[in-house]
C-alpha cells in the first residue's frame, strides 16, 4: 500500500464540507420521506388522534368501533360465488369464521342506545391458509367519499365551534346522503336484526381472470322490528351484548351474504354513492352465527379486522378507503397492545 | 501483495452494492408507509415485505460468504479507533440485517396478522399471537430501522473519508468497478 498521498489542507476542507453535505442531504431525504417536512400530510396518527372521544384515549381498546363483543360461528359457501372469485372461501363448503358485533364509537363505555352505527368485523379462513378479513357496517353507504373529507368530518363533530358541522356539511354535499339515513333509518334492538355492509368496493378475479368491481352484504335471517330510539334508551348500558348473548344461546343466528357486481361505470372508487338498485346480485353462502364470548377475554380482541387481509382472488380496488383503514387499523393495534393493561384480562392463565 | 487481498471478491462487492439499494430503498419505504394513509401506503407494505425476506437470504448468503472469504486488511497505518469502528459497524451491520427482517416477521406473527409475500405465497407465523411480544418486536423494528440509518450515514460517511480524504485503498476495496490502481484515483 502506497503512502496517502499530499492534500493540501484547502482540498481536505473541501472533501469534509462535500462529506457533509451528502450526509445531510441524505438525512434530510429521510426526513421529508418519513413526513416530517410535510405537516399536512395525513397520516394514521392524526387520524387516530382525530378519533379520540370527548371521554378521553380508550387505552387498550380499538381506537374506533371500540366497544364490541366476540362470536364464532361457520361460513357455508354454497359455490355460486366461485363464478366471480376463484378464492377457496367461494368454493362450496364450510370455513370456519371469527368476528366481533360491534358500535361504531371510539369510546368503549357508550350506552349501546346512543351510537346510530353498527358494525360486524369477520375472520374467514380458509384450509389453503389463506384468510379474509373484513370490517362492515349497517348503514348503505358511507358518509364521506375521500379519507381525507372523513377526517375533517371527525375535526368537525369534535370541533367546540357550534357552526362547524353546519360548515363542514355544507362543504361536503356528499355528507347529506348519510345525514339522512341516521335520521330516518329504523333502529333495531339486535345485533342480529341489523344487516352488515362493506361499503368500499373490491375487485373479484374468477377462473378465467376477469375482474368484476364488487360490494358485499350480510343480510339477517332474523326478522328485524324497528324500535324507536326512546325505547332502546330506556335499556340497559349494554342491552346488545345482552341479548345477542341470550339469543345466540337459543339458537344460532344466520345471515346471508349477497354479492352485488358493479357495471362500467358505477362509482366504485366512492362509498358514499350507492350502486344502482337493478345491478347483479348473487347468493354466495350463509354466515351462521354460533356462539358469543366477552371481548375482554375473547378470541377476536387480538385480531385486526384489517379489510385488507384478503384471498387471492379478492383484491383492493379504486376506493381509497381500505388502505387508509388498513393503515390506521395497524397503527391502533400497535397502540392498543401496547396498553393491554389498560384493558386486563379477566382469565388468571394470562399468556404472554 | 496480490489484487485478491487488497479487494472484496466480486460476488462480495455485487452483494454489498445490491445490497445498499435493497436497504436503502426498504428503509425509505418503511419510514414512508407509517406515515401515510394514501393508497400508496398498501402497495408501499406489499414491497416491505418481500424485500425484507429477500434482504434476509441475501444477508445469510453474505455471511456464508465473508465468513468464506474473508476481508481485505485494513491500511496498517489507520488508527486503532478507526480500526475498532470500523469492525464493530461490520458487526452492527450485520447484527440488523439478519435481525430487522427477522423482528418483522415477528412482530406480524405476534399480531396475528398473515404474513403475505406476494398473492397466494405465505410464510409460517415463528411466534405465537402477544401483545407483549408484538410491542417489543414493534418498537425494536420501528428504533432499530433509524438506527440502522444512521449507521449507513456514517459508513458512508467513513467510507467518503477513505476515498477523499486518506485516500487509502479501503473505498476501493469495496468500489462496484475494478480501478486499475488506487493511486492514480487518489489523484
Amino acid at each position: 500500500m502506497a503512502e496517502p498521498p499530499q492534500s493540501s489542507a484547502r482540498s481536505i476542507f473541501g472533501s469534509l464540507v462535500l462529506i457533509a453535505v451528502v450526509i445531510a442531504g441524505a438525512a434530510a431525504a429521510f426526513a421529508y420521506t418519513a413526513g416530517w417536512f410535510s405537516p399536512a400530510r395525513l397520516t394514521p396518527n392524526k387520524m387516530v388522534d382525530a378519533l379520540t372521544p370527548p371521554t378521553g384515549v380508550p387505552l387498550g381498546h380499538r381506537r374506533n368501533h371500540a366497544k364490541g363483543i366476540c362470536f364464532t360461528g361457520v361460513f357455508e359457501a354454497n359455490g355460486a360465488g366461485s363464478a366471480l372469485s376463484h378464492a377457496q372461501v367461494f368454493t362450496r363448503g364450510q370455513y370456519p369464521v371469527l368476528g366481533r358485533f360491534n358500535l361504531g364509537t371510539a369510546d368503549p363505555n357508550a350506552r349501546d342506545a346512543t351510537v346510530r352505527v353498527r358494525g360486524m368485523g369477520l375472520r374467514i379462513s380458509t384450509p389453503d391458509g389463506q384468510e379474509w378479513r373484513s370490517a362492515m357496517i349497517d348503514p348503505p353507504i358511507f358518509p364521506m367519499s375521500t379519507p381525507q373529507a372523513f377526517y375533517e368530518l371527525l375535526l368537525a363533530s369534535a370541533s367546540k365551534d357550534p357552526d362547524a358541522m353546519k360548515t363542514f356539511a355544507a362543504a361536503h354535499p356528499e355528507f347529506a346522503a348519510f345525514g339522512a339515513w341516521a335520521k330516518t333509518a329504523p333502529w333495531t334492538g339486535s345485533y342480529a336484526e341489523d344487516q352488515y355492509n362493506a361499503l368500499n368496493s373490491f375487485v373479484f378475479t374468477d377462473d378465467s381472470g376477469a375482474e368484476h368491481s364488487v360490494r358485499w352484504s350480510f343480510l339477517p335471517a332474523a326478522q328485524p322490528v324497528s324500535v324507536s330510539p326512546d325505547d332502546l334508551a330506556k335499556r340497559g348500558p349494554d342491552f346488545l351484548e345482552q341479548e345477542i348473548t341470550e339469543r345466540v344461546r337459543g339458537g344460532p343466528q344466520r345471515w346471508t351474504m349477497v354479492v352485488t357486481v358493479a357495471n362500467p361505470g358505477d362509482p366504485t372508487a366512492d362509498p358514499s354513492k350507492a350502486w344502482p338498485e337493478d345491478r347483479r346480485t348473487i347468493e354466495v353462502g350463509t354466515l351462521t352465527v354460533q356462539q358469543i364470548e366477552p371481548e375482554r377475554d375473547g378470541p377476536c380482541r387480538d385480531i385486526n379486522f384489517d379489510p385488507t387481509v384478503l384471498p387471492s382472488g379478492i383484491r383492493t380496488s379504486d376506493d381509497p378507503f381500505p388502505a387508509a383503514r388498513s393503515s390506521v387499523y395497524a397503527k391502533s393495534y400497535d397502540l392498543r397492545t401496547a396498553e393491554a393493561k389498560d384493558y386486563p384480562r379477566t382469565a388468571t392463565d394470562a399468556k404472554p | 501483495m496480490t489484487r485478491g487481498r487488497q479487494r472484496f471478491t466480486p460476488l462480495q462487492r455485487l452483494l454489498h452494492w445490491l445490497m445498499a439499494v435493497c436497504i436503502l430503498a426498504m428503509l425509505f419505504i418503511g419510514v414512508g408507509m407509517v406515515s401515510t394513509v394514501m393508497p400508496k401506503y398498501l402497495t408501499l407494505v406489499s414491497i416491505h415485505k418481500p424485500l425484507g425476506i429477500a434482504i434476509l437470504v441475501l444477508a445469510l448468503i453474505r455471511l456464508g460468504v465473508r465468513l468464506r472469504y474473508g476481508t481485505p486488511p485494513l491500511p496498517a497505518d489507520l488508527p486503532e479507533p478507526m480500526k475498532l469502528a470500523a469492525h464493530l459497524s461490520h458487526y452492527a451491520f450485520y447484527v440488523l440485517m439478519i435481525g430487522m427482517p427477522l423482528l418483522g416477521w415477528g412482530m406480524l406473527s405476534a399480531a396475528a396478522y398473515p404474513v403475505v409475500l406476494f398473492a397466494g405465497v405465505r410464510l409460517p407465523a415463528i411466534l405465537p399471537q402477544s401483545d407483549r411480544l408484538h410491542t417489543l418486536l414493534w418498537n425494536a423494528h420501528f428504533y432499530f430501522a433509524f438506527v440502522f440509518f444512521a449507521l449507513i450515514l456514517l459508513h458512508v460517511a467513513a467510507a467518503l473519508f477513505h476515498a477523499f480524504v486518506r485516500r487509502d485503498g479501503v473505498f476501493e476495496a469495496m468500489a462496484p468497478v475494478s480501478t486499475h490502481d488506487e493511486i492514480a484515483l487518489a489523484e
